[in-house]
């Protein structure tokens, strides 16, 4: 058995992707009984440092030590060996499994026969320990993102983990499930293990850690104890210069409806209600948020707007036109356009090049398609215009389109979305994963689009920018309305409570 | 030491044919260990194949005759492997075309002149294939049966059910107890040119299926979408492309131009229906092997159907002259796959060894 870590150091760490720096020269320590906080931005390089530590990624220069002996980790098996556990943002966990189950997957004193069997009391005696309540038998898609949470931590202590590294951990849990894992990692550093936590929230890192470490761009631009510090100098740190965006959001007179949503009901891919008889309706020149943690119903009620998910019951329509279930190609035509949430995985043919895929949902149109023929002149031209208008970063347009950064594909997407000049506009989570600059920039373009008469729907988890550009905001809890606040009611600041469930406002 | 895969930043078309060269040396390269277990020179062996199709006269004409039914087949691949649908089943939808214009041959054959029958066999032909590539098709979209597999056992049925067609009720009259059918009549049978087994209207006709198969896929809507749902289905779903249509019509092409096939097969070479594996030396398979070389490209399969035409040819005459067994083409034709294949993923990606 290899010994116990007391204290861990990354000196001098670089990495990069494809010629582009992600990690340089980055320098880390901590020790046995300790919460690091290492915050930044997306993008700021925070996880594929995390990733090197897991043994993911092998780094270009630099060296881990353990208890000051130098280690290589060149597989997470070897991480894994060493005392080292991460729970991944995104869990690596079995559905179809039990819990148990996937707690017994990779774990070496398992037996060979009925490993789950075995186990299960360990389980429920170290959950028991850390206040890690689960219930071992439950399969994997039955429980909640907490769950499977606490399910993720339980494994890494039965790989004997000392250090555990949680990347954004809170990102899918409710404020109150946040709560409960803030208290069990406080009762695992104080039985001894060393807790990284990779956040871009200033809150939990100024509640939970003791230090915490800042990257921008993938360098280290300071350390403190996070006694010392308050949290606008963190933030000065993690931007770079002041976090005030300046978005002005001008007063729109009220106009006409364009999304009339009533009384919507939609099932999960489980066949569960997962969105339960929503209602609201958007105008134009009005920008509509939903906030709230995300796989509360947001993306299905998106689908069920957007023709790719089919209604229970209810009614959906736009400029008085019924489009409930109509199929996707009928509701484009019916002017709602739709940037959808993983924008790679939905948004674009990555294989395509550039051009290709600047007309993705337009192709059928007349401008570019003739007598089932594809009009390339046109929609060549179209794809530079769209280029030059949204500021897309690209060699050319002859480019395949999956080499192109995060930001430039979501600005491709929306340019495309928006050039066909849509009544209504269904944004989900437009700017995740995108820096500061594509960020500001795609928040501008949906003011824009608003200005000019269109109607947005937004859906976002990033409360910031609800508050920044929305005129109303509903909060989703469970698939069910908590209540929908202008954005100057004060009643904002309660918008914490809904998202958890525990406040529901009378219905308007 | 340890061995890392990680995907190749950059590939250039300078990237992409020394994949290929080298694929083909290395497939030739463990062929030639075949041939050497079999006590034969591998140099000598090879070279001999290449001689047998390329090296003469008559053996280019030969490779001409059997690259029709290649290419035809080898476009329609393109088209269906596009779109990510793995169509195992060309085999079967070249037999079932052979039968469906075999028929129209045999009944309406002695009434109509051949500007008239050959058209009509053509077509008869095509929806055979077409038929029996949407029976997979329409199990794929409706039910999410794996087409592998279905299209792969089609194979067995379609080819049982072609046996029992000639040792029955297709029994002809005049073959002396075979299980063949009769000759087709003089109008239904295809011209050769002179001095060769080159049924020029088949070859015409595979030339233009590939013009016209190349414009759809890179001209129009239609190719578009097929290209859409090949690199991302979900985006193609939400670029409001139907699924179920696109997948349908691709089959139907897919299937249909193999249909073409067993219409020049049986019109231009054999003249009646035969046994299963007489009718097509293995072409729905080897089809599948041209199509992947030719980089699901509709235009490179005249190269690449050439090329393995070429080699059933010179295996044909390996086997006689060396003395070496009959399933010796095909370990060559799978060999090579196997080694395009693993060409494919060098290329997307870069292995590196760490010390």
């Amino acid at each position: 058995m290899v010994k116990k870590i007391e204290k861990l150091e990354m000196r001098g760490i670089s990495k990069s992707f494809h010629g582009i720096p992600a990690n340089q020269e980055i320098d880390l320590t901590i020790s046995s009984g300790e919460i690091l906080g290492l915050l930044g931005e997306n993008g700021a390089g925070k996880t594929t440092l995390m990733n090197i530590l897991y043994g993911l990624y092998q780094p270009e220069a630099g060296e881990i030590r353990i208890n000051g002996e130098r280690v290589r980790i060149s597989s997470p098996l070897e991480s894994i060996n060493l005392g080292i556990g991460m729970v991944h943002q995104h869990f690596m966990l079995v559905d179809n499994h039990t819990a148990a189950e996937n707690i017994a997957l990779g774990y070496k004193q398992a037996p060979f026969l009925f490993p789950q069997k075995k186990i299960k009391d360990d389980i429920v005696a170290l959950s028991k320990k850390f206040n890690l309540e689960i219930d071992p038998l439950k399969k994997i898609w039955q429980l909640s993102a907490g769950e499977q949470q606490r399910v993720e931590i339980i494994k890494t202590l039965f790989n004997g983990a000392d250090l555990l590294i949680l990347d954004e951990p809170t990102s899918v849990l409710t404020p109150q499930e946040a709560q409960d894992l803030f208290r069990v990692l406080k009762d695992m550093k104080a039985a001894g293990h060393l807790i990284i936590l990779i956040s871009h929230k200033l809150d939990e890192i100024m509640d939970l850690c003791d230090r915490v470490t800042v990257l921008q761009k993938g360098r280290i631009v300071g350390h403190a104890q996070t006694a010392d510090v308050d949290k606008s100098t963190l933030a000065r740190m993690m931007v770079g210069r002041d976090v005030i965006f300046d978005i002005q959001r001008e007063k729109m007179p009220p106009s006409r409806q364009v999304l009339r949503v009533s009384n919507v009901t939609v099932n999960s891919d489980k066949g569960f209600p997962a969105v339960k008889g929503v209602s609201f309706d958007i105008h134009r020149n009005e920008i509509f948020g939903i906030a709230g943690v995300s796989g509360n119903g947001q993306r299905e009620l998106v689908e069920s707007i957007t023709g790719l998910r089919k209604l229970v019951s209810g009614k959906i329509t736009v400029n008085g036109k019924d489009i409930s279930n109509q199929s996707p190609r009928k509701i484009y035509n019916s002017g709602v356009s739709h940037v959808p949430e993983e924008r790679i995985k939905f948004g674009i043919a990555p294989g395509l090049y550039l051009y290709e895929n600047a007309i993705l949902k337009q192709h059928h149109l007349k401008e570019y398609s003739r007598n089932s023929m594809l009009a390339y002149g046109n929609i060549k031209s179209h794809a530079r215009s769209l280029v030059d208008a949204f500021q897309v970063l690209a060699p050319s347009i002859n480019v395949q389109t999956k080499d192109l950064s995060g930001g430039n594909i979501q600005k491709l997407i929306l340019g495309r979305e928006i050039s066909h000049e849509p009544d209504l506009l269904v944004a989900s989570h437009p700017t995740y994963g995108l820096d500061v600059g594509a960020t500001e920039y795609l928040r501008k373009q949906l003011l824009k689009q608003r200005k000019a008469g269109g109607a947005v729907l937004l859906v976002s988890e990033d409360l910031e920018e609800i508050f920044e550009l929305c005129d109303r905001i509903a909060v989703i809890f469970q698939g069910e309305f908590m209540g929908i606040l202008n954005s100057d009611d004060p009643q904002v600041s309660d918008i914490g409570l809904m998202m958890a469930g525990s406040l529901k406002l009378p219905a308007a | 030491m340890k061995i890392r895969i990680t995907d190749r930043a950059k590939i250039t078309p300078r990237d992409q044919v020394l994949a290929l060269v080298f694929s083909i040396m290395a497939g030739l390269f463990v062929i030639g260990l075949i041939f050497l277990a079999f006590g034969v020179n591998p140099v000598f062996a090879i070279t001999k194949i290449f001689a047998g199709s390329f090296g003469s006269l008559y053996g280019f004409k030969e490779t001409i005759t059997k690259a029709i039914p290649l290419i035809l087949i080898g476009v329609g691949l393109t088209i269906a492997f596009r779109a990510k649908f793995w169509n195992i089943g060309a085999e079967s939808q070249l037999l079932m075309g052979a039968i469906f214009g075999t028929w129209v041959g045999l009944n309406w054959g002695p009434h109509l002149p051949a500007p008239v029958i050959i058209p009509l066999m053509f077509l008869a032909g095509f929806i055979g294939g077409a038929i029996w590539g949407l029976i997979p098709a329409f199990f794929k979209v409706k039910f999410a049966i794996n087409e592998v597999i279905s299209t792969l056992m089609m194979n067995y049925i379609c080819a049982e059910f072609l046996t029992f067609l000639i040792v029955g009720p297709w029994k002809g009259k005049t073959k002396f107890g075979f299980p063949y059918t009769d000759d087709l009549p003089e109008s239904a049978i295809l011209g050769l040119i002179s001095g060769s087994r080159i049924h020029y209207v088949t070859l015409i006709l595979a030339v233009l299926t590939v013009v016209i198969l190349g414009m759809i896929v890179y001209k129009t809507r239609f190719g578009y979408e097929v290209r859409v749902i090949g690199e991302n289905p979900e985006a193609a779903r939400y670029a409001g492309i139907d699924f179920f249509r696109t997948t349908l019509i691709i089959m139907a092409i897919s299937g249909g131009v193999a249909g073409l096939a067993g219409v020049g097969e049986v019109a231009g070479i054999h003249h009646y229906l035969s046994y299963p594996a007489s009718i097509s030396s293995g072409y729905g398979f080897t089809a599948i092997i041209v199509a992947w070389l030719a980089k699901l490209n509709p235009f490179f399969v005249i190269v690449s159907g050439i090329f393995f035409a070429g080699i059933l040819v010179g295996g044909d005459a390996i086997q006689i002259s060396l003395g070496l067994p009959a399933a010796t083409v095909e370990i060559f034709n799978g060999t090579l796959l196997v080694f395009l294949i693993m060409g494919d993923y060098f290329l997307k990606h870069k292995i590196s060894i760490e010390r």
